[in-house]
């Protein structure tokens, strides 16, 4: 479903070249729940921004679902990212001016969907992640742990083929980092493809393998 | 990039922007777009009403809507009293005024010379014999009176006098032009036209920003006609003035249909401006429109720096939209719409204040400029324009920026690196 081949990310900083993925290879199926884990540095967060089309790797290629990614125009893939991919951020990235209910719709507006059809999808998609009493709160007027499961809501409610999140419970309580937790347990029984980064090893446990990065290159591939 | 998807998502973070943005920060940008649409439209509208005014002015208290005069090979209108029954005859004329117009001279201190070789204290004017009654229907000149009184219809030997020809009125020199000294309402002065000469009491003294008011002298029309010894009651002008919605240029064409155009100059006001005021009118659109650019160029950049501002604070939420899936072009529109908003709520609110307040007060109080009344004209296809102007500036202004935000790294502007 995702295959990454001889990934390559660096940096230039003027003179300095800096070296962030040494030539990633990584295969991961539909259904996988992935945690990828390392030290701060170590590359996770970088892995997952090329896989998630939010960067663009140095050399490599990325197939998703048998499409190479990287040979896609811009326009291309944000619509690739719209149909295909859902983001949680670590730091909720929600849309301060919409409420839970318009942050969760907006991706599905841009899918073409009818606004009572979006509306009601995301409706559904709060209730799932307990939210649905909280629809018209702005984030300002949610809790972090509230505002990270608006956007667990809005990466799942058009329903993508691979779910990217990182450091989702780097800000959050241990109370609302379980309850996030749970979320992405029940989504991935449910048959979503999951992969997440984290330097927090009680939750890696949640994922069924587990990837260790340092240095830029994997070390460890191993299924829990 | 303006497909309906985007237009509608674009539409959609618009509102939510401008909704959930400061009220204060919404006021302010359209109490600037606001100010901006005065300054495009005011600034031309009172050059031009500056001039408006005058011609204005001409229009109510001389040419009236429609003026007949004397052929320039004439020295008056032949068949007038047949014109003037034509004219009374027409349902569109609500008043008339016929003139007789000869040049004269008037002398202040022929009592008091005694030595031939004193300067005589002499002023050439335009001399007008009128019905007082009819000319007072017709241009209202009564309420020009500054000293003294207006003509009555047995009045005999008395004049108005235009207040230039007064020295204490008139408190420039220019070369050739020559007022009297120390004469007021009750003084006798020597009228003399056609080397035919009078002597009339000063009845009133006139002033008005009309020149041919202010330079000019008055009698009763009766007299000026005996002095000139014209006895065939032919005239020199008819001010017509017209009922209320009736067309100045229709009634021309009727006059010229009956055939008064053969002996008779006939005119609408508009067509007895002189070249050089048609010119100067040009000539000070010209100058309000440079002058409006410029406010068009300011208006363009505070949109260019408010959107720039937002765009930029907003840099990690459009990152966001980008990173969530949302087309640029939809996120460009939202900044469109925002700066097409802020135009179109400047424009809405100076359109009312300028036809609901500023228009009608500045025609109820002209300002008063040295030789006009000064007015606001402000014609709706000018504003209209005006306002189209602004509209595609701001929207360039606003779109511009966006574009130059939009485009960055969308990992770039999440994570807020440059």
């Amino acid at each position: 479903m995702i295959e990454v081949k001889n990934l390559k990310k660096s940096f230039k900083d003027g003179e300095n070249t800096t070296e962030v993925l040494k030539g990633i290879d990584f295969m991961a199926e539909s259904g996988d729940f992935i945690a990828i884990m390392g030290r701060s540095g170590a590359g996770k967060s970088t892995l997952l921004y090329q896989m998630s089309l939010l960067d663009e790797p140095t050399s490599g290629d990325i197939n998703i679902d048998e499409v190479n990614v990287l040979a896609l125009s811009t326009g291309e893939r944000t619509s690739f990212r719209l149909s295909k991919l859902g983001y949680v951020f670590q730091d909720y990235a929600l849309l301060p001016e919409m409420s839970a209910l318009e942050n969760v719709a907006l991706p599905l507006l841009m899918q073409n969907i009818s606004e009572k059809k979006a509306y009601a999808k995301a409706i559904e998609h709060l209730t799932l992640v307990g939210l649905g009493q909280r629809l018209n709160n702005l984030p300002g007027q949610l809790s972090g742990g509230e505002q990270q499961r608006v956007s667990i809501a809005r990466a799942i409610a058009h329903e993508p083929k691979i779910l990217f999140a990182d450091e989702p419970t780097a800000n959050l309580d241990n109370e609302s980092s379980r309850i996030i937790m749970d979320i992405f347990k029940k989504l991935h029984s449910e048959g979503q493809t999951i992969i997440m980064v984290t330097h927090e090893v009680e939750y890696s446990k949640y994922a069924e393998r587990i990837i260790h990065l340092d240095n830029g290159k994997i070390i460890s591939d191993e299924k829990v | 990039m303006f497909s309906s998807l985007n237009i509608r998502i674009g539409f959609f973070l618009a509102k939510r922007q401008i909704r959930r943005s400061s009220l204060w920060t919404t006021i302010l940008i359209i109490f600037v777009m606001f100010f901006t649409f005065l300054n495009l439209v005011v600034v031309s509208g009172i050059l031009v009403g500056l001039l408006q005014g005058a011609i204005n002015a001409v229009r109510t208290h001389y040419t009236s809507d429609v003026i007949i005069s004397s052929l320039n090979n004439k020295t008056y209108i032949e068949n007038s009293p047949e014109i003037i029954n034509i004219i009374k005859s027409l349902p569109q004329v609500e008043s008339m005024s016929a003139r007789y117009l000869e040049g004269g001279t008037l002398e202040a201190n022929y009592k008091t010379r005694t030595n031939e070789k004193e300067k005589p204290n002499v002023a050439a004017a335009s001399i007008y014999g009128i019905d007082p009654v009819a000319e007072n229907n017709v241009t209202e000149i009564s309420k020009f009176i500054v000293e003294g009184e207006y003509l009555s219809p047995g009045d005999y030997d008395q004049i108005l006098l235009g207040a230039y020809l007064d020295k204490k009125y008139m408190d420039f020199d220019y070369p050739g032009f020559t007022a009297l000294e120390n004469v007021k309402p009750g003084i006798k002065v020597r009228l003399t036209v056609n080397g035919v000469e009078r002597e009339v009491t000063i009845k009133g003294i006139i002033k008005a920003k009309v020149d041919q008011l202010s330079m000019g002298v008055f009698m009763i029309d009766s007299q000026l006609r005996s002095i000139i010894g014209r006895n065939d009651y032919n005239v020199d002008e008819i001010s017509i003035k017209l009922k209320p919605g009736a067309d100045p240029a229709m009634v021309r064409d009727i006059l010229k249909k009956n055939g008064v155009d053969k002996v008779a100059k006939v005119q609408t006001y508009i067509d007895a401006q002189p070249k050089f005021i048609k010119d100067m009118v040009a000539t000070f659109s010209l100058l309000g429109n440079m002058l409006s650019s410029i406010g068009l160029v300011v208006a363009s950049i505070t949109i260019f720096i408010v959107i720039f501002i937002n765009a930029i604070t907003r840099r990690k939420f459009i990152g966001i939209l980008k990173g969530i899936g949302i087309d640029e072009s939809a996120i460009e529109i939202s900044y469109i719409l925002q700066s097409f908003f802020y135009a179109f709520c400047g424009s809405v609110v100076g359109v009312i204040v300028l036809y609901g307040f500023l228009e009608p007060w500045m025609t109820a109080h002209p300002i008063d400029f040295s030789f006009s009344d000064g007015i606001l004209v402000a014609p709706i296809s000018g504003t209209m324009l005006r306002i189209g102007l602004l509209m595609v500036t701001t929207i360039i202004a606003g779109f511009i920026p966006a574009r130059l935000v939009v485009r960055k790294n969308t990992l770039d502007s999440i994570l807020g690196r440059n």
